[in-house]
């Protein structure tokens, strides 16, 4: 900028963010929520013993403490939830009137905002992630998601003019453990407006805020067998997708498991929504708002520690302002707070599993080994607890494995381009296609480009932005079907005449 | 930065950086989110105190109310005394007076030996609508009565032509007629109407020899906002990194409560670091919010509200 003023060495020219003024840590009190020494299967409006006599343990990933112990459904259990759904949908509520069934889904999104504190707790401590996302963002956008769809309940015959709809019976839905209480809404939400009654499974390391779910629905009295709610891992849920008697499955989890159900669904006539992986392409071009495409990096990759099917895990940066944007990057990245997930003061949680800082570990090993160059935060650790500090590569090339395959954590690629097409074609040379971003401050770039990119939900100047108004949902093998929006109804109904 | 003349070094500045303006207003609100507790909110008030230009700037000022404001910048609340055992000290002084030029004198004269800077608006303030010369005689009349900072005006209605060289020069000028007094430059971002162009004027200001960039003038509405203030942080960032020098920040007027002091101070702490963390680096101008800080540092003191009697209205 200043060629007259002499330029110091840029090796000298440093922001210390190690500030002598720092946060005291400031913890969310888990004294103002409740969590029960067990938890049982909700079926058909009570809470039930599972048949199979099987529980396991629930961690907080923060600490490695025991949380509380959950139920595991066996095939038997999951028949007599599906038949309790099957039951409830013919005789109450396939026949009651739309408006009537809007009204419990209202009471429910109302209770889950009066019990918000509670919920934001108990998904902190269960999946690990900050309590400032818990509480700012899960919670209200799951009660939105409620309230969006109880509005839709009695106007179908708005949404589809000219066309009758009926519900398809019974739904199995499956829910990931990124956005446990979030996605039960996604997945409840819509089905209940459309007059399907539920079974639903959480993921089986954060069922306890899809169990607190539970209570509030029995708290609103909805009639029992509409939603039931019942834990497990795997075996679980293949044996809601093999069930003979469910009609619908809407899963949200990894490619590879979707692939497992489109197999297992195949000639049935179940009908499947199913929301998988992705590795989206976040582009910046040279005419960007840099500081806050900077921001918007920051949020598509680092938000849940990365645990975001949609998160922006491929930086594509144009090759003028690279070294720019990494630089700004590092800064802002020794600003991110890592640590306990109740302090209202993190940025960055605990990471979900053993099991996924493993995968993580494993594709940092294999970006360092492919010769990308890695830089991560300097910020310490907790001991105990499952952590993994935020980390970029650079200089990472289309081939790399870390450019190609989905790492779902806080670790991001970021490789350069010169020309719109050729970014083009790079963003779209990928097995996945579920989100993008552009940022540039030019608007008819920015409607050219997201015509040309194959991802479900394509952000421009943003990133990671959710509304139920909104659908969602991927190309290729990020899955197919849309959540959210006059179109995540579709799924829920069959159109006739 | 393209070069507008080749035998100048003045630089385009219609290629400052844009800005999204949904991004910066995300990005400061995201900086109110952090929870300011105990020794690190104490620790925070008195450095918020430590950081104020106490400011009187009005038609009827007399040298009664401004040496009353010069006693309260040395002595904020005297009737504060450490609790035993408290290691924290006492209640620290101001950063500044900020007054006409034609109270300098004045200021200067009550404030002695204190360290307590004496800050002086100048150049038609706050309009800025006078001739160069004037100007220059305002702010050399300011240093000759002993100013130590001088806080000048830019001529908006310019800068809205397009004339980028007449406001360089401009503050050139000021900046030559300042001497050794620090110059701050006031960009009046409430008049800007665009963060690009908030931006615009940060670079020209810091090119042209700021040693201060200041948001408002405190007359026109709005003043100082947090996305306003991040807006310029980020272009002294900018600057730094390109030429290592660092320009100081003074978000001035609407800062009256000390929650939103703290706020700023985040900001400053997560977009500049621990160098800009000091009085040298960064001011708020305001009148009001030195009491509403000592309220809170009493209230973390004893657990309780004092009543706003027992805190001087200068």
């Amino acid at each position: 900028m200043a060629k007259a003023i002499a330029k110091k060495k840029s090796n000298t020219i440093k922001l210390k963010f190690d500030t002598s003024w720092s946060y005291a840590p400031a913890p969310e009190s888990k004294s103002a929520a409740t969590i029960n020494k067990q938890y049982n299967l909700f079926i058909n409006g009570a809470w039930q013993q599972p048949l199979s006599k099987k529980y396991f343990d629930t961690i907080n990933p923060a600490t490695e403490e025991k949380l509380s112990e959950v139920a595991e459904a066996g095939a038997a259990d999951v028949d007599k939830a599906v038949k309790a759904a099957r039951n409830a949908y013919e005789k109450v509520w396939k026949k009651m009137p739309a408006k009537e069934r809007a009204k419990y889904i209202f009471r429910i999104a109302r209770l889950m905002q009066e019990k918000a504190r509670e919920l934001a707790i108990i998904e902190t401590l269960d999946g690990g992630k900050p309590i400032k996302e818990s509480r700012d963002f899960d919670v209200p956008t799951a009660a939105n998601h409620l309230f969006y769809y109880a509005g839709w309940a009695d106007k179908l015959a708005y949404a589809f003019p000219n066309r009758k709809t009926e519900p398809l019976g019974v739904a199995g839905q499956i829910t990931p453990w990124n956005f446990p209480l979030l996605m039960a809404s996604w997945k409840i939400a819509p089905a209940l407006a459309t007059g399907n009654t539920v079974v639903l499974k959480p993921a089986e390391t954060t069922s306890l805020t899809t169990l607190k779910l539970a209570e509030i629905i029995q708290e609103a009295d909805l009639p029992p067998g509409v939603v039931n709610i019942i834990t497990g891992a795997g075996e679980t849920g293949a044996a809601i997708v093999n069930h003979a008697d469910v009609n619908k499955i809407a899963f949200t989890g990894s490619t590879n498991v979707g692939k497992i159900i489109q197999r297992a669904i195949a000639g049935t006539g179940k009908k499947a929504t199913l929301e998988l992986g992705g590795k989206a392409a976040n582009i910046i071009f040279e005419d960007a708002p840099i500081d806050q495409a900077v921001e918007g990096v920051v949020n598509a990759i680092f938000f849940n520690q990365g645990h975001v099917c949609c998160a922006g895990s491929r930086l594509y940066v144009q090759e003028s302002i690279a070294k720019e944007v990494i630089r700004k990057l590092r800064d802002r990245m020794q600003t991110l707070i890592v640590g306990d997930p109740m302090d209202k003061n993190t940025d960055i949680g605990a990471i979900n599993s053993k099991e996924q800082l493993q995968i993580i570990q494993k594709y940092i090993a294999i970006g360092k080994k492919e010769g990308a160059e890695m830089y991560e935060s300097s910020c310490r650790l907790p001991t105990k607890g499952f952590w993994c500090r935020p980390t970029i590569f650079s200089n990472v090339a289309q081939s790399n494995r870390i450019a190609q395959e989905e790492i779902f954590g806080p670790v991001l690629s970021i490789l350069t381009f010169r020309t719109d097409d050729e970014v083009i074609e790079k963003a779209n040379n990928s097995p996945y296609g579920l989100s993008a971003g552009v940022w540039t401050d030019k608007g008819s770039k920015i409607f050219n480009m997201t015509k040309r990119m194959r991802a479900g939900v394509v952000w421009a100047n943003t990133f990671n932005k959710f509304d139920p108004t909104s659908p969602f949902g991927g190309y290729k093998e990020s899955g197919y079907g849309r959540e959210g929006g006059l179109h995540g109804l579709l799924p829920y109904l069959n159109l006739i005449n | 930065m393209a070069i507008a003349k080749s035998d100048q070094m003045i630089p385009d500045f219609t290629l400052s950086p844009h800005i999204d303006q949904v991004g910066v207003e995300e990005r400061a609100s995201r900086f109110t989110k952090r929870s300011i507790k105990k020794e690190s909110k104490m620790n925070g008030l008195k450095l918020v105190l430590n950081m104020i230009d106490l400011t009187t700037l009005e038609g009827k000022d007399t040298d009664g109310k401004v040496k009353q404001l010069c006693y309260k910048a040395m002595h904020p609340h005297d009737a504060y005394t450490p609790l035993a055992g408290d290691s924290e000290g006492a209640i620290p002084s101001v950063a500044a007076i900020c007054v006409y030029p034609s109270m300098v004198k004045v200021a200067k004269k009550a404030l002695g030996n204190s360290g307590i800077k004496v800050a002086s608006v100048a150049t038609a303030f706050p309009s800025g609508q006078a001739p160069r010369d004037i100007k220059i005689r305002d702010t050399k009349y300011a240093v000759n009565e002993g100013a130590d900072e001088v806080d000048m005006v830019i001529s908006r209605g310019k800068f809205h032509a397009g004339e980028y060289n007449f406001v360089f020069d401009e503050i050139a000028c000021i900046k030559e007629a300042c001497g050794k007094a620090r110059l701050k430059v006031i960009l009046e971002t409430g008049e800007l109407g665009t963060f690009d162009k908030v931006r615009r004027a940060s670079d020209i200001a810091m090119l042209a020899g700021a040693d201060f960039i200041k948001t408002s003038t405190g007359k026109i509405s709005p003043a100082a906002t947090m996305p306003v203030t991040l807006v310029m942080l980020e272009a002294i960032r900018d600057f730094y990194y390109k030429t290592g020098k660092m320009i100081g920040m003074k978000p001035a007027g609407g800062i009256s409560k000390s929650k939103l002091a703290l706020h700023y101070l985040v900001m400053v702490k997560e977009v500049l670091g621990e160098d800009w963390l000091t009085n040298q680096w960064f001011r708020f101008g305001a009148s009001s919010l030195a009491n509403d800080v000592l309220m809170q540092i009493l209230k973390e003191k004893t657990g309780l509200y004092q009543s706003a009697n027992y805190f001087s209205v200068d």
